[in-house]
């Protein structure tokens, strides 16, 4: 936790200091003329606070007397880290395809992915929902709202469904 | 009366069929995500807020405010039949009503609980109307300098009254902020912030985006982590007796009801506080009141009807700053402002004078989305029973697929797809590290209103600083916002007489966590 702590505390001054070098290409300063702080002042400045508050967090950490050993908790769950983990993954690379393979094929993939192998369950709950929602959505975003999803290679193969509904 | 006048003509909106029956699809919505362990109102509003295109603006935000209000019943359903709170805001549900269930009374606790949270509804709807429109009217006078020391206001009660670490507060404040800023400068018109010429970053941090990362992916990611051992649901079932035994016995707790009702109200109306302390507060209150103190936490039914009744007024209180002010009282709250903004609906107080028929439709949906509330939550409880035993992963695969197409759908970017997914592991991991999220969707919604007026207000007084002290209202809001910001800082000088270090620097107690209203 101790450690953790320390790390999201670097990382987040490291964020700030990027924030602070991006903002820092609008004036930063007292604008003379508008009598008002310049374009890039309050992101600067806030992102100055971010990275004094994140030190103070840190600095923090070393002052105190560090817990015997053992009542320090960890800060992940060591037997849960992988499906977490696992999960992720499966959600970067399910964006991931979406452009290349479209929204209906990249998105039943996950959702088969997580009810079948991932979470281990049956075939009638599994195929009900890869089914099911991308049905819906169809209906919804497409039919509906008008919302095209990105298609992909899959696109021609929905043109006879778009002559129905448009 | 001319208030009276108001509300009925707000009937005639949210009694049209098209309303009444978003409000009754709302609320059932509701009360099921309210339900399901992991998914509060917070996390309902995000996920749903994309899917009201489909509906006029008007009606979308009554859906949205239904959701909200189904939530905090269906929160408690799963403190009773589950244990574990179904939104945070019900955790001081489950002191009491767990052994109830326990007991065998699982279906009295579910009784009690739906009507508290009635009572509750009601209670701070009557104090809405009734606040409503003298507040709007006090918030005409405002300007930008008064815009801007408000909204100074809301983010230094985080820091004073909101109960987390206060760096970690001030750092998630900032970073919101921040993250607001990104786009094009509102006064220069130059992009800021656009990280390599990105063309995604150019029109901005859409809140939507922030909150389906951190509420809908990162809340997956959070319960996925904590949900090591599937609990058991305790059956109920609930008979005409019953439900006559328990509407006598909330019969006698009228004080504890009415004390809960006024205590969330208020609460629920700070930036900082909301449902969750509101609902803690009433149950202690609700304890050292009580002739048999020590009953509590052993399945007292006065110990599930204070946080209840308190949970309920104080969504409703929440929703007041955030339609007269314009200012959010909770996280969910904040959301249907960004939403209204979205659909250019501005909340504030010319909404009051310039869609009155919005206004008091909205709040006259809060009576009827409190009864309907009511009604279904009773007559569907066996098949909560049934939907707390649905797969968790069933829910979690739902849930994952609306946050894709949900994010994508408003800009159509898939940008937007890739920051939900960035945000969504930053958010888990920082809320991991004890980061309070609330503040950070708060600032990303009040960020450009902050920059924007504290720009005007120094542009039309010549760079003159003191012009924020010279306006009554406005020094009256910056000198308060003062003293919740140095209140923290007293109390560490206090602490430090007594050399009380605690290991890791979590001073005040964590129930007090604001993560979700």
């Amino acid at each position: 936790m101790l450690v953790a702590d320390r790390i999201i505390a670097l990382g987040i001054m490291a964020l700030s200091a990027y924030f602070m070098w991006h903002a820092a290409e609008l004036p930063i300063g007292w604008n003379a003329m508008t009598g008002g702080p310049g374009g890039g002042a309050f992101p600067f400045w806030l992102s100055a606070i971010m990275m004094l508050a994140a030190l103070s967090i840190l600095v923090r950490t070393f002052r105190y007397e560090p817990p015997e050993k053992g009542s320090d908790q960890p800060f992940f769950d060591t037997v849960m880290l992988p499906s977490v983990i696992k999960v992720t993954a499966a959600l970067i690379i399910t964006v991931a395809l979406i452009p290349y393979v479209g929204a209906y094929i990249a998105l039943p993939l996950f959702v088969f992915w997580y009810v079948k192998i991932y979470g281990k369950h049956g075939w009638t709950i599994t195929l009900s929902l890869t089914v099911g929602i991308p049905v819906f959505l169809f209906f919804f975003f497409e039919a509906t709202l008008k919302i095209l999803l990105p298609k992909g290679f899959t696109e021609p193969y929905f043109f006879p469904l778009y002559a129905m509904f448009f | 009366m001319e208030t009276l006048a108001l509300l009925a003509d707000g009937f005639a909106t949210s009694l049209l069929p098209l309303n009444l029956m978003i409000v009754i699809l709302g609320v059932t919505a509701g009360l099921f995500i309210g339900a399901m362990p992991g998914l509060g109102s917070v996390n309902g509003v995000a996920i749903v807020l994309p899917l009201t295109f489909i509906v006029p603006p008007s009606s979308a935000i009554i859906l949205l405010a239904a959701i909200y209000y189904g939530a905090m019943y269906g929160g408690a359903v799963s403190s009773v039949l589950l244990g574990i709170p179904g939104a945070s805001t019900a955790v001081a549900t489950t002191f009491d009503g767990r052994p109830m269930a326990q007991q065998g009374k699982a279906g009295l606790a579910l009784i009690a609980a739906a009507t508290a949270s009635f009572v509750g509804g009601t209670i701070s709807v009557v104090l809405f109307t009734m606040f409503a429109a003298p507040l709007a009217d006090v918030a005409l006078a405002f300007g930008p300098a008064e815009e801007f020391a408000l909204v100074l206001l809301a983010f230094t009660t985080f820091v004073g009254l909101g109960g987390d670490d206060v760096p970690k507060t001030i750092v998630m404040i900032c970073l919101g902020l921040v993250l607001s800023t990104v786009g094009l400068d509102l006064i220069s018109g130059q992009p800021r912030l656009i990280f390599g010429d990105l063309p995604g970053f150019y029109s901005g941090i859409s809140f939507l985006v922030l909150a389906i990362g951190a509420y809908g992916v990162g809340e997956i990611l959070y319960t996925i982590e904590k949900s090591r051992t599937s609990p058991t649901v305790t059956p109920a079932k609930i008979t005409f007796k019953e439900l006559g035994y328990g509407l006598r016995r909330m019969n006698q707790m009228w004080k504890t009801m009415s004390l809960g009702s006024f205590l969330g109200f208020f609460v629920g109306m700070l930036p900082a506080a909301g449902a969750t302390p509101a609902a803690l507060m009433a149950y202690g209150v609700a304890r050292q009141t009580s002739k048999e103190p020590d009953s509590f936490g052993k399945g007292n039914i006065e110990g599930v009807a204070a946080p209840e009744t308190a949970n309920n007024a104080a969504s409703t209180g929440s929703l007041l700053p955030m339609l007269t002010l314009g200012i959010p009282g909770s996280p969910t709250t904040a959301l249907l402002l960004g939403g209204m903004v979205m659909w250019g609906l501005v909340p504030g107080p010319m909404l009051f004078i310039e869609q009155p028929d919005f206004v008091w439709g909205l709040i006259s949906s809060l009576y009827t989305a409190n009864f309907a509330a009511v009604v279904i939550n009773i007559a569907l409880i066996p098949l909560f029973v049934w939907a707390l035993r649905m797969p968790f992963a069933v829910l979690c695969a739902i849930v994952m697929v609306l946050c894709i197409v949900g994010g994508f759908a408003p800009s159509q970017k898939l940008h937007d797809v890739w920051l939900i997914i960035a945000f969504g592991v930053g958010g888990y991991l920082l809320r991991k590290a004890d980061y309070p999220l609330a503040p950070l969707v708060l600032a990303l919604v009040l960020g450009p209103l902050m920059e924007k007026s504290f720009r005007q207000t120094l542009i039309a007084e010549q760079g003159n600083v003191l012009a924020f002290f010279e306006r009554p209202l406005s020094a009256t809001f910056l000198c308060l916002a003062i003293v919740f910001f140095i209140w923290p800082l007293v109390g560490l000088l206090f602490t430090r007489d007594h050399k009380d270090h605690p290991h890791v620097p979590s001073k005040r107690p964590k129930f007090a966590r604001t993560n979700k209203t």
